[in-house]
C-alpha cells in the first residue's frame, strides 16, 4: 500500500474508543430482565395478558413514531426506550383490562408524559407511572378490578373469607382481623399466584430480571436494596406507633404489590432519578417511606407507583445537593470581610 | 492480593496482545533521510536553534539551546547536514519551527558522548545539570523538563518517588517491554532521583496486566529495602499522575497544586532511562521507544528509532498496512492525536503509533443524554460531567469554575463511557480552554 496515497483519515476528538453500551442495549437489557415476569403474567393470568402487552407495546411505539413525525424530529423509536414504557404499562394493567386501556394509557406516557417535555432524556416523571396515573384516576373500575390467577388459589391470603376485592394489599386494607399468612400465602406471592397487575405479582421472576440488570451493570444496587429494606423498617416503625390498630406483615409487604416491579424497574429509570449514589439513596428511601405510608394510611391499598411519582419530583433538588466530592478539592479560603 | 487503585475510572479493552511478546526492536533511519525536530516539543518555551542552514551536525550535538529555565534543549539524533531551519507539520497538526537535518549514514558521534561516569560522586547540582543539558522532559505525554519537576521548592519535602509503570492506556507496550528488557537501569535510574531526596522511598507502580515485568522488577528489587514494586488494579486512567499517587499513597494532591505538594514525584518509566543514560553515560536524549500497533499494521510490535523519524517511514519499515487504515493516532486511543497526514516526525513524548480500520474508527453518532448517571461513575476526578457540560454549553464559566470545571484532566472516560456516545470530553476541554480565558478577562 503506498503510503503517500491514503484515503482521507479520519481526524476526532480523544477519546478514540466508546464503550459498546448504548441508549438501545440498555433498552434492551431492560426488556429482556422484564420477560420473565411478563411470560408469568400470561402462564398466570392467561392470552389476554399477552394481548394487553402487544397492544400496549406496539401503541407506545406507534405513538413515539408518530410524534417525531408529525414534530419533523429524526425517529427515536430505535432506542427501544418506547417499548420499555409500553412493557412496563403493559405490566402494570390488570390483565382483565379492555383493549383500549394501554391505548390511552400510552398515549399520555408517551405524548403528554415524554414527547412534550422533549423526548428521551427530558421528561420529569416516569412515562409509564404517569399513564397508570391517568388511567386510576379516570377509569377506576377497569383499573382496580382484579382477575383471579388460573391456578385454583383465589389470589388472597388462605386464611381470610374472600371479600369483594382481589389483592392481598386491598384484603388487607379492608379487614379487621389479624393477618397471619401461612407458609402457603408466602409461596404464592412469591411465584406470582395472587391477584394485581399482570405483570407484577410473581416477585421471583421480578427479582430475577432484577439481578439480570445488576449483573449487566444497567442498574445499580443502591435503589433497589434501599427502597425495599425502607419498606421493611417504615412497615414495622408504623406497627409499632399504631399498636393493635395497625397489623402490617413486613415481609408479607415486600412481596406484595408492585413493590419489586417498582424497586427493580420504575425507581431505576435513569431519567427521573438522581445521577449520584448518594442522591439514589436518598430517593430510594423517600421512595420506601411514601409507598408504606401510603398503603398503611392512604385511600388506595398500593403506594408503589404514587411513591415513585412523588420522588420524580424531588429529583432536581436530589440532583442539586447531592455531589459526589471533586478529587483533590479544596475549601475555598473565605478572606476576611468578604461577602459573597 | 490487595491492589491499589483509585476511585471510579473505565475499563477499555486493553488490545496489548498484538504486541506485549514482541521485544524492542532498534530502527535506524537510512543514509539521505530527512529528520525533523520541532523547536518545541516539550512544556515551556520553544527550544532557541543554535545551528544554522548548511551546517554539519553530528550526533548527539546540541542543536538547540533551552529558551529558558521551563525549557529543554534539543540534540542531533543522527549525523549530517542542516537542510533547512523552516515551520514543519507536527503531529498536534500545527506547523511548528523546526530544524530539518539530513543523514548522511554515517552516526558519527561527536566527541565525549557516550563514557560510562560515576554517578555517585556527584552533587545533587551536577546531576540536575546533567539532566537538564541531556534534554530529558517527561516521556510520558506531557513533557514537562524533567530537571524542572526534580527540583520542586525547599518548602516540599519529597519523601516517595514513584515512577510510572502502569501504562494504563490501552495497545501501548513499551513500558512493559523496557520493564522486561532494561529492568536494571530502570532501577539505577530511579536510585538517581533518590539520591537527589535524601530519604525518600522509591516505588515502581506497574498494572497487574503485566505479571512478568511486576516479577521482574520484584526480583531486581529484592535487596534494595527502600524500593517496592507496587501492583495496581487494571483501571483507565491509573497513569494519571494524582491518580497514581492516590494509589500508591493514598494522598490526595490538591486541586491546583502539583505532586511535590503531597511529597510526590513521578516519573514514567522511558523518563527514569532517559535520566540513567543522561546522568550514567552522559548521553543526551536521542531516540524514542514507541509501540506501533492496530488492528490496520501488519506486523504490530514495539521500536527504537531516532527523535525526528517519519512516522510514515517507520510504519513502512515495519511492513505496512494490513489493510486500509481509517484513522491513525499517535499515542494511546484514549488521549492520544488523531493524524490527517503521517509525514510527521516522532519527537521525545511519542510513545506509539496506532492505526485502525474504518469499523474500529467510526464513532457512533450522539443521541439525547438519558441522565444515566455512567460519567459520573466514571470520572476519576468525582466532577458532575453533565452539569459542568451545560454550564459549558450555555457559557456559563462562572458556573463551570464552581463546579471544579477545572479540574478535569480530560482524561476521555466519560465520553467512553456514555451509552448515548456523546461528546463530553470535546465539550469540557473547549469549555476549559474558554473559562480560563474568560476568568483571565474579567
Amino acid at each position: 500500500m503506498d503510503l503517500n496515497k491514503l484515503p482521507k483519515l479520519t481526524v476526532s476528538a480523544t477519546p478514540h474508543i466508546r464503550s459498546k453500551v448504548t441508549t438501545q442495549s440498555i433498552m434492551r437489557d431492560v426488556i429482556i430482565a422484564l420477560l420473565p415476569a411478563a411470560v408469568m403474567g400470561i402462564a398466570l393470568f392467561g392470552p389476554t395478558a399477552a394481548l394487553l402487552i402487544v397492544i400496549s407495546v406496539a401503541s407506545s411505539v406507534f405513538f413515539e413514531a408518530i410524534y417525531c413525525k408529525l414534530a419533523k424530529k429524526p425517529s427515536t423509536i430505535g432506542d427501544l426506550s418506547a417499548a420499555v414504557t409500553g412493557l412496563l404499562l403493559a405490566m402494570n394493567l390488570p390483565a382483565s383490562a379492555p383493549w383500549w386501556v394501554p391505548v390511552v394509557g400510552s398515549f399520555v406516557a408517551i405524548i403528554l408524559a415524554k414527547q412534550l417535555f422533549g423526548g428521551i432524556g427530558f421528561n420529569f416523571v416516569n412515562p409509564a407511572l404517569a399513564g397508570r396515573a391517568f388511567l386510576m384516576a379516570s377509569y377506576p373500575n377497569e383499573m382496580m378490578t382484579y382477575p383471579e390467577t388460573r391456578f385454583g388459589v383465589k389470589g388472597i391470603l388462605t386464611n381470610i373469607d374472600a371479600l369483594s376485592s382481589a389483592t392481598p394489599l386491598q384484603q388487607i386494607k379492608q379487614t379487621t382481623e389479624a393477618i397471619v399468612p401461612t407458609s402457603q400465602d408466602y409461596l404464592n406471592a412469591f411465584i406470582g399466584n395472587v391477584g394485581g397487575c399482570l405483570g407484577e405479582t410473581c416477585a421471583a421472576a421480578l427479582i430475577l430480571g432484577g439481578l439480570y440488570l445488576l449483573a449487566r451493570k444497567v442498574i445499580s444496587w443502591h435503589i433497589p436494596v434501599f427502597y425495599i429494606a425502607t419498606v421493611f423498617i417504615a412497615t414495622v416503625i408504623i406497627n409499632a406507633i399504631g399498636g393493635d390498630s395497625f397489623h402490617r406483615v413486613p415481609v408479607y409487604e415486600l412481596l406484595c404489590g408492585g413493590l419489586m416491579l417498582g424497586a427493580f424497574f420504575m425507581a431505576t429509570d435513569y431519567t427521573t432519578t438522581p445521577m449520584t449514589n448518594k442522591g439514589k439513596i436518598i430517593f430510594a428511601i423517600g421512595c420506601g417511606f411514601l409507598a408504606a405510608i401510603i398503603r398503611i394510611k392512604g385511600g388506595y391499598p398500593e403506594g408503589v407507583s404514587y411513591s415513585i411519582l412523588i420522588m420524580n419530583l424531588f429529583v432536581p433538588l436530589i440532583d442539586r445537593f447531592c455531589r459526589q466530592k471533586t478529587f483533590g478539592y479544596v475549601k475555598p479560603v473565605k478572606k476576611k470581610g468578604e461577602v459573597k | 492480593m490487595n491492589l491499589h487503585s483509585f476511585k471510579r475510572g473505565v475499563h477499555p479493552p486493553d488490545g496489548k496482545a498484538y504486541s506485549n511478546t514482541k521485544p524492542i526492536q532498534i530502527l535506524m533511519p537510512p543514509q539521505g533521510a530527512e529528520l525533523v525536530f520541532p523547536l518545541s516539543q516539550h512544556i515551556g518555551a520553544p527550544a532557541t536553534a543554535i545551528v544554522a542552514k548548511g551546517d554539519r551536525v553530528l550526533l548527539g550535538q546540541k542543536i538547540a539551546e533551552a529558551g529558558g529555565f521551563v525549557s529543554a534543549p534539543i540534540f542531533a539524533s543522527v549525523s549530517g547536514t542542516v537542510k533547512a531551519i523552516e515551520p514543519r507539520l507536527t503531529i498536534s497538526g500545527a506547523k511548528v519551527n523546526s530544524i530539518v537535518i539530513e543523514n548522511d549514514g554515517l552516526y558519527e558521534e561527536i566527541e565525549g558522548l557516550g563514557t560510562d561516569t560515576d554517578y555517585t560522586s556527584f552533587s545533587k547540582e551536577k546531576v540536575l545539570e546533567k539532566i537538564k543539558n541531556a534534554g530529558v522532559v517527561g516521556l510520558g505525554g506531557a513533557g514537562f523538563p524533567t530537571h524542572v519537576k526534580l527540583n520542586p521548592p525547599p518548602e516540599n519535602k519529597i519523601d516517595s518517588i514513584i515512577i510510572n509503570a502502569a501504562e494504563c492506556e490501552p495497545y501501548i507496550t513499551t513500558d512493559h517491554r523496557l520493564m522486561l528488557e532494561k529492568t536494571e537501569r530502570i532501577v539505577t535510574g530511579l536510585e538517581i532521583i533518590m539520591r537527589l531526596h535524601p530519604g525518600s522511598k522509591g516505588y515502581i507502580a506497574i498494572e497487574v496486566n503485566k505479571p512478568d515485568a511486576i516479577e521482574a522488577m520484584n526480583k531486581a528489587v529484592a535487596s534494595k529495602p527502600n524500593i517496592e514494586v507496587v501492583a495496581l488494579k487494571c483501571k483507565y486512567p491509573q497513569g494519571s499522575e494524582k491518580h497514581l499517587i492516590y494509589a500508591v499513597t493514598k494522598r490526595e494532591v490538591p486541586s491546583g497544586a502539583l505532586p511535590a505538594a503531597v511529597g510526590c514525584i513521578v516519573d514514567n518509566v522511558n523518563t527514569v532511562l532517559a535520566i540513567e543514560r543522561a546522568v550514567a553515560k552522559d548521553r543526551p536524549l536521542m531516540h524514542c521507544t514507541v509501540t506501533v500497533s492496530g488492528d490496520a499494521i501488519k506486523h504490530p510490535g514495539n521500536f527504537q528509532t531516532r527523535l525526528g523519524t517519519d512516522v510514515a517511514w517507520l510504519i513502512e519499515q515495519i511492513g505496512g498496512f494490513k489493510e486500509t487504515p481509517a484513522k491513525v493516532i499517535a499515542g494511546g486511543p484514549m488521549m492520544g492525536t488523531a493524524l490527517f497526514d503521517l509525514h510527521v516526525p516522532l519527537v521525545k513524548t511519542s510513545s506509539a503509533i496506532l492505526a485502525f480500520t474504518e469499523e474500529f474508527a467510526t464513532i457512533p453518532p450522539a443521541s439525547a443524554c438519558i441522565r444515566c448517571g455512567k460519567c459520573i461513575d466514571a470520572c476519576p476526578m468525582g466532577l458532575q460531567p453533565p452539569e459542568i457540560v451545560s454550564d459549558a454549553n450555555k457559557k456559563d464559566y462562572d458556573a463551570f469554575i464552581k463546579h471544579n470545571g477545572l479540574d478535569c484532566i480530560e482524561c476521555g472516560s466519560c465520553s467512553y463511557a456514555c451509552p448515548a456516545k456523546r461528546h463530553i470530553a470535546q465539550t469540557l476541554r473547549v469549555g476549559k480552554r474558554e473559562a480560563i480565558a474568560f476568568s483571565r478577562n474579567k
